[in-house]
């Protein structure tokens, strides 16, 4: 029996087309915009102005606070302007415009493909590169890097739980990473564990993922400390307390971090990402995004430089298919729809679908029929149904009362009602009311 | 037989009546009489535009407070506060009667949509998911949180524009609208003589180039009104112009130069022609 | 690209599951029940659950489109649901008016004075069931003898149910062959439980209802009337005669596990099958009326909105 975690869930259609797709390289496009916003936190600030030369690799805007990332440039080229633009959050951000020209990178960058297993740094010197690389969580949430691997006083990670899920349909992205740059992630979890000083790692894989699987489990005898976990695919088995609760059975109490567990969680994507900091100097300038849909010519995962528009992506992938609906940054179940094909790519865009207009379009909602199916699949034990209208009937105290700030947003309940309700729609909108209701409280 | 009835039934009435007695002693809380005084003038509305969880919560704050300078009661307006300060002997402050002003003009003409929205038909919950159907992400997206949020009926959504328009008449200045509208596009300005009254009917902050682009009925913050007012009530701010009513003598002048049509006046009487 | 992007919140894929797709799917899973009906009772079942169905989604589309004013949504399959649970739970012999005044109280006051599907308080079916059983109790107790696809209807000849029997303390009760394959007097669609609990089967497999609520008020009522027989052997029956009479299977499968009446957290629809169950077995030892599953569900109907606000779904995180 395989494990998985052990409240609610489903199974959505996988439609993984892209699965098993070699990786493409997209060359850097002839101009990148890259938002100063591109992870929790606070905006970064531009460092760069109108006309300067960069080379890719180059800081652009540096970390505004400790909750925040520092932002580099993709290409090399000279800064067109500093402005806004409407990305994926659908708000416009302020962005830097460059024109590429030619592709020289920044000096300190080892760009050769050989492996660099050893690392001698120290754990600080390990999280100040990572912060210096400007990594956030690339499985979708995009929390910076660095704040995870500092543990309040007090308390003390134990294992650390690497992600490698991809629980979101249609997704390829970490698959196709795990697949071509095994012993750079596996490499890259050792240095983490070091960094937050654990002699013990979990690599939690889907089992739909059966090459990835293997070739991990070869591999991992040369990396001692680290074990892969094969999981039952099970959506939302990528949301960390979820993966936490799949791997060592243990629960998070509503509102306590995964470290008041002794866990900390990292996505396989994060862990490349950090090898590449630590160990070639290589900041986040670029990520593997999956590109599909099933009218799309050529399901595809590609790599591409950040600040690249999604519609080079779609022309790479075949082109956009004249019945498209919705463009979706991320997986259908927690992407967002974007208002345009221009959006860059962010380091927290792991995948772009294109979904047909009837398959775009909800079904118009009936009334509730209490059939309590949102119950049984909430992962988090919650009753979307009540939350539901609590929400709508501003009911706060009774939102509060059951638990709405817990809820992951993981669209389990909306998926599943056979009445097309839009729980998830309310209950979102309600968590950020009582939350906000909360913080007045204490302040 | 009955008498055993008579006194059986008679014996429980009295023992119950007793008990009440006890219980309305023990549990008796004391409240001013003149609160309930208060609040037999107040509209009884319950909307909370006054700042306190309903009329019996202003009531009390009106009685425990010193003076009555920072009580307001938008609904009843000066009439029902001189009731009030005449009950508690305490002065009145001189409030000015206002009104909810809806502060967007991007008709469906003005402003084309750029996608189409599919989700739940609340200002909140799109307003959280992105700027809106249409390339301006300030300007009002039309599912009537403010309506629902109305206790009055004073406001309502006007079919021809998608926008949503105030009844003057039935429009107390509670604010419940002010607060449910995600863009803060509604503003409570003052009723103005006559219910006269101008103000900048655009709350987007792109440039100009921008803001037109998205709606042809957008300040593009050329700063025109800004010189040509007189009395210097008009201000240029992020590149939208803000009309201080305080300032404002109601001369039209700027009505006259924006370009794009986005200061409005209301209930004024139509312009003689110049030329 | 000309047609504009449409924008939504996410998720944006949906199961496909639909509120047609349940309710169909429990009437599947009536059909062996429906089919054995026919065998035994011939005429009269086809007559009496065409009847009610058709009176069932007649007042449902008269009402939501002249009364409420609403676009009719009897299209949905819960009017056609219902009448067929009215229809299963009436002997096959019941003149037609009455089936149409059972539909009507079902309809019109079970289910659209609340607000239509998904806001009743008690299951339609059962509310019609009980007011006919209640104005007009002789015809709803005279059961017609099983035959083999008889082709009466008003005038067959009658006799008890085993429960009935039980309770008057007269006469023998069938065996229990006869009772698990429905050779034996009752309402249509309660008699052969084999039929039922293959219809259980299918709602599981189909992932419609969950065991919870049938295993919890059955499990209750044989542990309860099994205690009982224990005790004293001679005036109570044993727990297999009891599950295998009268509408039980029908009303734990069927019934009780209505979407809209019954409780959303596992252990509220626990603590609710065996409210159905204890009420069920009290009704039927020590009541005046030999049967109990319809009174025992509609009690706990009105119970279910406390039992939803006493058990939670287990949070998580929550020891």
């Amino acid at each position: 029996m395989l494990r998985t975690f052990r409240i609610g869930g489903t199974h959505p259609p996988e439609n993984k087309l892209s699965a098993g797709k070699k990786v493409r390289v997209i060359e850097a496009p002839g101009q990148v915009v890259i938002p100063l916003r591109q992870h929790i936190g606070a905006p970064a600030q531009a460092v760069v102005k109108k006309g300067d030369r960069v080379k890719a690799g180059t800081l652009l805007a540096r970390p505004a606070g400790l909750v925040s990332a520092g932002i580099h440039s993709s290409v090399s080229g000279k800064v067109n302007k500093i402005d806004e633009i409407v990305d994926m959050s659908g708000y416009k951000q302020p962005a830097v415009y460059i024109d590429t020209e030619g592709d020289e990178w920044e000096e300190a960058i080892d760009r050769s493909e050989t492996l660099k297993k050893e690392c001698t740094l120290s754990s600080s010197e390990i999280v100040r590169r990572i912060s210096e690389a400007g990594i956030v969580g690339l499985g979708g949430a995009t929390f910076p890097t660095q704040v995870k691997l500092m543990p309040p006083p007090g308390s003390r990670a134990e294992l650390l739980i690497i992600n490698g899920v991809e629980c979101e349909p249609y997704l390829t992205s970490d698959h196709a990473l795990m697949i071509e740059k095994g012993e750079q992630i596996l490499t890259g979890v050792s240095i983490l564990m070091k960094a937050i000083d654990v002699h013990k790692a979990v690599i939690g894989i889907e089992s739909n993922k059966p090459d990835a699987i293997v070739y991990f489990r070869d591999m991992v005898r040369n990396f001692p400390g680290i074990d892969i976990m094969p999981l039952k695919v099970q959506y939302p088995q990528g949301g960390e307390k979820q993966l936490i609760d799949a791997v060592i059975r243990r629960q998070i109490k509503s509102g306590a971090l995964p470290i008041s567990v002794g866990a900390v969680v990292q996505n396989v994507g994060t862990a490349y990402a950090v090898y590449e900091a630590v160990q070639k100097n290589k900041p986040l300038i670029e990520r593997i995004v999956t590109v599909t849909g099933k009218g799309l010519p050529e399901p595809s995962n590609f790599l591409v430089r950040i600040g690249t528009p999604i519609r080079r992506l779609i022309e790479a992938a075949g082109g956009i298919p004249g019945d498209t609906g919705k463009i979706i940054g991320g997986g259908p179940m927690m992407g967002k729809a974007l208002v345009s094909a221009d959006i860059p790519v962010t380091k927290g865009c792991s995948g772009v679908l294109l979904l047909p207009k009837q398959e775009a379009l909800r079904k118009p909602a009936c009334n509730c029929i209490r059939c309590a199916k949102c119950v049984s699949v909430c992962p988090m034990g919650l009753n979307p149904a009540l939350l539901m209208n609590a929400t709508e009937f501003a009911n706060w105290e009774v939102a509060e009362k059951n638990y709405v700030v817990d809820c992951i947003e993981c669209g389990s309940c909306n998926f599943i009602c056979p009445a097309n309700r839009p729980l998830l729609d309310y209950i979102r909108s309600g968590k950020g009311k009582v939350m906000e209701l909360i913080r007045n409280r204490k302040s | 037989m009955i008498l055993i009835a008579i006194i059986a039934l008679g014996g429980i009435g009295v023992l119950s009546s007793g008990l009440l007695y006890l219980v309305s002693r023990k549990f008796e809380v004391y409240e001013n009489p003149l609160i309930a005084e208060v609040q037999e003038v107040l509209p009884a509305a319950n909307c909370g535009g006054c700042g306190y969880p309903g009329c019996s919560g202003f009531a009390s704050a009106c009685v425990n407070a010193q003076a009555l300078d920072d009580l307001f009661c938008p609904v009843g307006g000066a009439d029902v506060m001189k009731k009030v300060s005449v009950i508690l002997g305490k002065e009145a402050g001189n409030a000015e009667p206002k009104v909810a002003v809806v502060r967007c003009n991007g008709n469906c003409e003005a402003r084309p949509h750029t996608n189409q929205y599919n989700g739940v038909k609340n200002c909140a919950i799109a307003s959280s998911l992105y700027g809106g159907e249409t390339g301006c992400s300030y300007g009002c997206l039309g599912y009537g949180d403010c309506v629902k949020a109305c206790g009055f009926g004073a406001i309502r959504i006007n079919l021809s524009t998608g926008l949503p328009e105030v009844i003057e008449d039935k429009c107390t200045s509670c604010g419940a609208c002010v607060k449910a509208c995600p863009k803060n596009i509604i503003e409570l300005r003052r009723k103005g003589p006559k219910s006269r009254r101008i103000f900048v009917s655009c709350v987007n902050k792109d440039k100009g180039g921008l803001a037109r682009k998205a709606c042809a009925s957008a300040c593009i913050g050329c700063s025109k009104c800004e010189k040509e007012c007189p009395f210097e009530a008009i201000s240029l701010s992020s590149n939208l112009a803000y009309i201080d009513y305080r300032k404002c003598r109601l001369c039209r002048k700027c009505v006259t130069v924006c370009p794009t049509q986005a200061i409005h006046e209301l209930n004024f009487p139509p312009r003689k022609e110049t030329n | 690209m000309e047609n504009k992007l449409i924008i939504s919140p996410s998720p944006h894929i949906h199961s496909g599951d639909s509120i047609n797709k349940n309710m169909y799917g429990v009437l599947i899973a009536l059909i062996p029940a429906f089919l054995v009906s026919v065998y035994y009772f011939g005429l009269g079942a086809l007559i009496v659950t065409v009847v009610s169905v058709l009176s069932c989604v007649l007042f449902e589309y008269l009402i939501q489109r002249f009364l409420l004013k609403t676009a009719p949504s009897v299209g949905d399959g819960s009017a056609v649901l219902t009448g067929v649970l009215l229809a299963f739970n009436l002997p096959s012999n019941l003149p037609v008016w009455i089936i149409v005044i059972g539909a009507l109280v079902a309809i019109g006051i079970g289910k659209m004075s609340f607000g239509g599907l998904g806001n009743n308080i008690f299951n339609p079916a059962l509310v019609g069931r009980v007011f006919l059983l209640i104005s007009f109790p002789a015809p709803m107790t005279t059961w017609p003898l099983p035959g083999r696809l008889p082709l009466t209807y008003v005038d067959a000849a009658t006799g008890a149910t085993s429960l009935s029997l039980l309770n008057e303390g007269t006469g023998h009760l069938p065996s229990c062959v006869d009772m698990l394959l429905g050779n034996m007097g009752g309402s249509l669609g309660e008699v052969s439980a084999l039929a039922l609990l293959l219809g259980f089967a299918y709602l599981l497999i189909r992932k419609i209802i969950t065991w919870h609520i049938p295993v919890a008020v059955v499990g209750t009522l044989v542990a309860s009337t099994g205690l009982m027989h224990l005790i004293d052997p001679l005036s109570y029956a044993g727990p297999l005669i009891h599950l295998l009479s009268g509408g039980l299977l029908l009303g734990a499968v069927f019934m009780a596990t209505d979407y809209v009446t019954s409780p959303m957290s596992r252990t509220g629809m626990l603590v609710y099958g065996v409210g159905i169950g204890l009420l069920t077995a009290v009704i039927r030892l020590f009541g005046s009326y030999p049967e109990g599953v319809s009174f025992a569900i509609l009690i706990m109907n009105a119970l279910t909105p406390l039992i939803n606000n006493y058990f939670k779904p287990k949070h998580f995180g929550e020891k």
